[in-house]
C-alpha cells in the first residue's frame, strides 16, 4: 500500500467569456469555458513510506501546482490523489504569523491551522520552544523578531508533529548554518521513522544528498522518473537545450545512464585518463600524477570555445570542476574543422572510490547560454590506496602531526 | 455539508483562538484598545443625537423619556452595526486570506465562522455599553432583553447569507467590492435607524417592507425602546428569508471554493 498515489492527475485553469457563466456552473447550469489552460496533465506516480523524492523542473513546469494539489489547497480538474496520512509542508514558513502576537500565541495559531487541538498543541509546546532556541523572545511579539528568529519558530511548529509526508521547499536554506543543520537533522530523523519526503529544489547537491528518487516535470508532465543522478543529468541537459540541440540518453555497459546534449557546433571526440608514462589507466593510486586528455572538434564557426570538466563521486556529488574560462585560456574564434587536444594535468588527491568525469564544451563561464556538447559519465575511474596510510573521506590531505605532551 | 461541519468541529480550537487573537490584537499598541469598538458607534450615535434630536425627537410617539431619541438611535445601530460589520468583512474575506488559502490546507468554512464569532463578541460588548448608557438615561433593562437572542441570530443569518454571496462573487468580479459599500449606505438610510418609521410617507411603506432589515430594526426598537415584545409575524418572514439566503450563500461558497483558490 503506497503512502501517496497520484493517478492521471490533471489541472486546468478555465477562463469563461463572462464570469457569470462561471457562476452558472455552480448552479449546475450548462456553460462552456471559452478557454482551458492545462498546467498539468497525466501525472502518475506513487510514494512508499520512507522514500525521499526530489521534484525538479524549470520555472513554470508545474511543480508548485502539483505540490498544492498534494497538500490539498488546489483541487484537481481530473484524476485523483490518494493520501494515506498527514501531510505537512515547509513551503512558506511563517505563513499567517501575526506580528502583534507573541511567538507562543502564533505557535498556537499556526498549529491550529494545521489541524491540531488545543490539548495537542499544549503538549508539544515545550518541545517547540526548546527546538526554536530563541529564549525569552518566545513570549515577545513577533514584530520584534529578526527574520531568522521567525524562521526558527516557524520551522519548529511546522515540524512539531511527525507527518507521514513532508514537503520541503528549497527555500529551507534560510537561517544560520547552525539551525540549518539542526533542521536537516530533524528531517532525516523523520525519514528514519518512516516519513516520506517530497523535496522541491534546483540544487543538484541537495537533491542527490537527500533523495533516492527524482521526478522531472516539464511542460506539465512527468518526463523522467528515476535515480536522482540520472534525472539531474537529464535536467541539466534540458536547461541548456536550444532550438537545434539534441539530448540523447544511452544505457552504458554497467547499467548507468549517460546523457549527452548540445548543439554539436563543437563535439567531444575522445576523453581519456593517462598516467605519468602516458598509458591509459582506469585505476589510479591516491596522489598519483595523472592527465585527463580531451580531444574536441570544432564543426562550425563559433565565437569561442571553452572546455570544462567536473569530477563527481559515486553519488554524483561534485568533487572538483573547472574550465578554461576560469583558467584564462579559452580559444577565441576557432577555425571550423580544427581539432584541439587538451591535457589537464593534476594529482589525484582523492579518497578511495569510484569517480566519474563529465566534460562540456561551451562558451562563457557556464554551459547554460551556449552549450556545444555536454557529456555526463564521459569517463569513469577508480582510486585505490596502494602507497598511502589508511584514511577516509573524499579528499587526500595528508597532514603532518605535532604532538605536544 | 456534513464534511464542512466535521471540519469545523475538528478546528474548533483554532476558531476560538482566532477569535481571541483578533480581540487581543485590537488591544495591541493602543491605549484604549478594544474600547474603540464601543467608542466608535457610540460617538456616531452622539453625533446624530446632537444634530437631529430637535428635528426628530418630537416625532417619536409613545416615548416619555427626554433622551428617547438617543435610546432609539442606539437600539437601531446595535442591529445595523452587526449587520454591516459581517457584510463588510465577508466582502473581502477571501481576497484578504487568498495567500493563506493557496498555501495551507484547512477547512475554509472556519474563515467566515471566525468573523461571525468576532462580530458577535464586539456586538455583545456594544450591548453591554449601551445598557449602561440606557441605565444612566433612566431606561432600566428588563427580561424583554432575552428577545435580543433570536433577533441577533436573525441579523447574523441575514448578514452571513448576503455577505457570503457577495464575498464569493467579489473573488471573481471585483466590482462587487466597490459597489457594495455604496449599496450598504443606501440601505442604511432606507432603514429607520436615524428617523422614526412613522415619518415615512405611506406610498413608500410598501417599498420599505422589502428591506429585510426594516422588520429586524423595528423589532430591536420594540424591545429596547418601547419595552414590548416584537411583532412576530414580520420577524418570522424575515428570519425565513435570512435562513434561505444563508443556505444559498453556503451552497455557493461550497461550490465555488475549489475555483476560488484558482482565481485568487
Amino acid at each position: 500500500m503506497s503512502l501517496l498515489n497520484v493517478t492521471n492527475l490533471g489541472k486546468a485553469y478555465r477562463t469563461y467569456a463572462s464570469e457569470f457563466q462561471r457562476i452558472a456552473t455552480w448552479f449546475y447550469l450548462p456553460s462552456k469555458p471559452s478557454e482551458e489552460h492545462w498546467v498539468l496533465k497525466d501525472i502518475n506516480f506513487s510514494i512508499e513510506p520512507g522514500e525521499a523524492i526530489g521534484i525538479v523542473g524549470q520555472n513554470g513546469a508545474g511543480k508548485s501546482t502539483l505540490l498544492k494539489m498534494i497538500t490539498g489547497t488546489l483541487q484537481p480538474t481530473v484524476g485523483s490523489i490518494h493520501v494515506g496520512g498527514r501531510i505537512a509542508a515547509i513551503l512558506e514558513l511563517g505563513m499567517g504569523f501575526n506580528p502583534e502576537l507573541t511567538g507562543r500565541q502564533n505557535v498556537f495559531h499556526a498549529a491550529g491551522l494545521m489541524g491540531f487541538t488545543t490539548a495537542q498543541i499544549e503538549g508539544a509546546m515545550p518541545d517547540i520552544e526548546a527546538f526554536a532556541e530563541i529564549g525569552e523572545y518566545f513570549d515577545e511579539t513577533v514584530r520584534t523578531y529578526s527574520s531568522g528568529m521567525q524562521m526558527r519558530v516557524a520551522f519548529a511548529v511546522a515540524t512539531a508533529f511527525r507527518p507521514e509526508i513532508l514537503i520541503v521547499d528549497e527555500a529551507l536554506s534560510v537561517g544560520d548554518s547552525y539551525f540549518q543543520h539542526k533542521s536537516f537533522e530533524r528531517i532525516r530523523e523523520f525519514q528514519e521513522q518512516g516519513t516520506s519526503l517530497l523535496i522541491v529544489s534546483h540544487d543538484r547537491g541537495a537533491i542527490q544528498k537527500l533523495c533516492d528518487r527524482a521526478i522531472l516535470l516539464e511542460g506539465g508532465t512527468v518526463i523522467k522518473d528515476g535515480k536522482p543522478e540520472e534525472v539531474m543529468d537529464y535536467y541539466n541537459a534540458l536547461i541548456s537545450e536550444k532550438e537545434n540541440a539534441t539530448v540523447t540518453v544511452q544505457q552504458l555497459a554497467d547499467g548507468s545512464v549517460q546523457t549527452v546534449s548540445g548543439t554539436r557546433e563543437a563535439t567531444i571526440e575522445s576523453v581519456s585518463l593517462h598516467n605519468q608514462s602516458g598509458q591509459v589507466v582506469e585505476y589510479v593510486s591516491v596522489g598519483d600524477a595523472v592527465s585527463l586528455r580531451v580531444t574536441a572538434k570544432v564543426n562550425e564557426a563559433i565565437p569561442e570555445l571553452v572546455i570544462g570538466y567536473l569530477i563527481k563521486d559515486r553519488l554524483g556529488q561534485p568533487v572538483f570542476g573547472t574550465n578554461t574560462h576560469f583558467m584564462d585560456c579559452k580559444i577565441v574564434n576557432p577555425v571550423p574543422g580544427e581539432a584541439v587536444e587538451y591535457r589537464f594535468n593534476f594529482d589525484a588527491n582523492l579518497g578511495v572510490g569510484s569517480y566519474s568525469v563529465a566534460v562540456a564544451l561551451h562558451a562563457d563561464d557556464n554551459h547554460v547560454a551556449r552549450n556545444y556538447e555536454w557529456r555526463d559519465l564521459a569517463l569513469v575511474f577508480n582510486v585505490v590506496n596502494s602507497s598511502k596510510k589508511e584514511f577516509v573521506g573524499l579528499a587526500w590531505m595528508q597532514p603532518t602531526v605535532e604532538i605536544n605532551r | 455539508m456534513y464534511g464542512m461541519l466535521r471540519g469545523l468541529w475538528s478546528y474548533r480550537g483554532f476558531v476560538l483562538s482566532s477569535i481571541r487573537n483578533e480581540f487581543v490584537t485590537r488591544f495591541a499598541r493602543s491605549r484604549l484598545g478594544g474600547l474603540w469598538m464601543i467608542v466608535n458607534p457610540l460617538a456616531q450615535v452622539a453625533i446624530y443625537a446632537l444634530i437631529l434630536s430637535n428635528v426628530l425627537a418630537a416625532k417619536l410617539p409613545g416615548i416619555t423619556n427626554t433622551y428617547g431619541y438617543a435610546i432609539y438611535l442606539m437600539a437601531g445601530s446595535l442591529a445595523w452595526n452587526l449587520f454591516s460589520e459581517i457584510i463588510n468583512r465577508y466582502l473581502n474575506l477571501f481576497i484578504e486570506h487568498g495567500n493563506l488559502m493557496k498555501k495551507m490546507s484547512f477547512p475554509r468554512i472556519t474563515l467566515p465562522v471566525i468573523v461571525v464569532g468576532s462580530s458577535l463578541l464586539n456586538n455583545a460588548l456594544l450591548l453591554v455599553a449601551m445598557l449602561l448608557v440606557f441605565a444612566l438615561l433612566g431606561q432600566m433593562p428588563s427580561l424583554l432583553l432575552l428577545w435580543l437572542i433570536p433577533l441577533t441570530m436573525a441579523v447574523v443569518a441575514l448578514g452571513v447569507g448576503i455577505g457570503l454571496i457577495l464575498g464569493v462573487l467579489n473573488v471573481f468580479i471585483r466590482d462587487v467590492g466597490q459597489v457594495v459599500p455604496i449599496l450598504l449606505q443606501i440601505l442604511f438610510w432606507f432603514t429607520p435607524i436615524v428617523y422614526p418609521a412613522t415619518i415615512i410617507p405611506s406610498y413608500l411603506r410598501g417599498t420599505m417592507d422589502l428591506n429585510p432589515m426594516f422588520s429586524i430594526v423595528s423589532a430591536y426598537h420594540d424591545v429596547l425602546v418601547y419595552a414590548k415584545a416584537p411583532d412576530l409575524g414580520e420577524i418570522w418572514l424575515t428570519a425565513t428569508i435570512s435562513v434561505c439566503l444563508m443556505i444559498i450563500g453556503l451552497f455557493m461558497f461550497r461550490r465555488a471554493a475549489p475555483e476560488m483558490v484558482d482565481a485568487l
